[in-house]
């Protein structure tokens, strides 16, 4: 029959072996492995410390712990965590049985150990492909979770943008008015028509108006602040949203500004090509708080209302229009065409 | 069938071939999908069409693009990992070829819903294998052909790999193991994982 030490050093490649005064006297063959001295010969605490359940000052203090799961380490490498368990040798002495756990992964890092370094039994090399596999699955779970956020990404944009001007479309005025309402930003609505816009599309066709619709844009992006949001709201209506801007001389400029450029004739796909703008502008009060759909459609009546008063020009929207175009004594139908 | 098989099969006609090869052969089968995401579930009835296609358009066997599969998984460099879990199986040609019974196991445990065929394997005669693949997909058993064959290279081996057909439901492959070093093992240390190799 094979003697206990030699069975321990055929199958056990990470025990200890301490003798009655408390010395190693055997350990198994993956020690050697790891950095330190052969411990043979020296004390067993003085190389290994016990963490849990408690620190053992003598060698009857650490037989009594026989039975239960310790927690240590080396001394040496005390970032290394061991468990394992101690076995009383019935001959004063006792033999402890270790494994790294979960640290084995870091382990085999950090001490380039191989498939010889652990007992055939032992799961770890089950563990350790587990790890690899475990973490290429992941990669590829990740980079298929970067693909979708990036097309959410893309189709979140494409969703607020309007396709032809590139400016942001009617879904991204609501966000942003909806912010607005949330928060104590004052700001100015400035609603914007073209005027003859029709007549263009109509007699010189679709794509010369798509062309008017784009040289408008464009206007309206040099005349702008980069925090002012601008948005073809549909057709020939465009609305810019300029937070924290509510002096009215600048925004008399802004307007006056805008109406200017997009008045000036044009030639577009060979054609001479003129048409106009009105704008209504609304400005948010502190001291009268109202929703923003509220100043939208305030904004909306001062546009008829400049509409009305001869086209090509702009109006601040003043409490004797109304809140609404019902309050406007001309039918907003009427006013709209063209 | 899990998306890593088919997206397994696009990355190796896109990289032995070209990215236009695979997009001819995906117009060719006619399917809804353009290219295919390893962690997502596909329609098993796919990769038969999708096989066929790409034979059609390379002009090439099945069996051959399986077999250049197999060994373009292990010894193309997006794919160190396999070519690492692999050598998990054993220090030699012989012990990985022994291992190969607990491939579907080994592949399940990391990749839950990754079903490859059955793997049975023998040695009836010393150095002389015998793999029997049951399952689904069909063929799977000219991607292990391929797979051997770079993985024994790997080993610094000499076999002879040869797919004999399918016989009572199984596709029966012989293996024939020659000289054990004939070449250099390529070696494979615990250590040196895909992100140490990376850094």
């Amino acid at each position: 029959m094979i003697s206990v030490t030699d069975l321990l050093l055929a199958i056990r490649p990470l025990h200890v072996c301490i003798g009655p005064t408390g010395h190693i006297r055997q350990v198994g063959k993956s020690f050697c492995k790891l950095g330190i001295d052969d411990p043979t010969g020296s004390r067993f605490l003085e190389v290994f410390e016990i963490v849990r359940p408690a620190k053992p000052a003598s060698m009857s203090d650490l037989r009594n712990l026989a039975g239960q799961v310790l927690r240590l380490r080396l001394r040496a490498e005390p970032e290394l965590g061991l468990r394992g368990l101690v076995v009383d040798d019935q001959a004063d002495g006792a033999i402890l049985d270790l494994s790294f756990g979960i640290a084995v992964v870091d382990a085999v890092q950090r001490f380039g150990l191989t498939a010889q370094d652990f007992a055939p039994s032992d799961l770890v090399m089950e563990l350790l492909f587990l790890q690899e596999a475990k973490s290429s699955a992941m990669a590829a779970s990740f980079s298929l979770n970067a693909r979708l956020n990036g097309a959410r990404l893309a189709a979140e944009t494409d969703a607020l943008t309007d396709g032809l001007t590139g400016l942001h479309n009617r879904r991204a005025l609501d966000g942003a008015l909806a912010r607005l309402g949330q928060s104590d930003t004052e700001y100015a609505i400035l609603q914007m028509d073209l005027d003859r816009f029709k007549q263009v599309n109509d007699t010189l066709g679709h794509s010369v108006g798509d062309a008017v619709l784009k040289r408008v844009a464009a206007i309206v992006r040099s005349q702008t602040r980069q925090d002012d949001l601008l948005v073809r709201a549909g057709g020939d209506e465009f609305v810019v949203v300029c937070p924290g801007l509510t002096d009215h001389s600048r925004l008399t400029s802004l307007a006056a500004g805008l109406i200017r450029d997009i008045s000036e004739p044009a030639i577009i796909d060979g054609q001479d090509v003129t048409i106009g703008a009105s704008i209504g502008i609304a400005v948010s009060r502190m001291v009268v708080r109202c929703d923003p759909a509220t100043h939208v459609s305030r904004a909306d009546v001062a546009l008829y209302a400049a509409k009305r008063s001869g086209r090509g020009r702009h109006l601040f929207w003043t409490s004797g229009m109304g809140d609404s175009l019902a309050d406007l004594d001309l039918p907003a139908a009427q006013s709209r065409g063209g | 069938m899990h998306g890593l098989i088919f997206r397994t099969l696009e990355a190796f006609i896109s990289d032995a071939f070209g990215p236009e090869r695979w997009a001819q052969a995906v117009a060719l089968s006619d399917l809804p999908i353009t290219s295919f995401e390893a962690m997502l579930q596909y329609d098993a009835a796919y990769f038969p069409i999708l096989l066929t296609a790409c034979a059609q358009n390379l002009d090439r066997a099945p069996s051959v693009i399986l077999e250049d599969l197999g060994a373009y998984l292990i010894t193309h460099q997006n794919h160190a990992s396999v070519r690492r879990l692999m050598r998990f199986g054993g220090d030699t040609f012989s012990e990985l070829l022994h291992s190969l019974d607990d491939l579907p196991g080994r592949t399940r445990l990391p990749v839950s819903g990754l079903e490859l065929p059955h793997v049975h394997i023998r040695e009836p005669i010393p150095r002389n294998f015998t793999i029997h693949c049951t399952g689904t997909p069909t063929g799977f058993g000219h991607v292990l052909v391929g797979l051997l064959r770079a993985m024994a290279d790997d080993y610094g081996t000499l076999a002879v790999l040869e797919h004999r057909g399918v016989r009572d439901g199984a596709e029966v492959i012989e293996v024939q193991v020659i000289e054990t070093a004939f070449a250099d093992d390529r070696g494979f240390s615990l250590a040196e994982t895909e992100a140490a190799h990376l850094a």
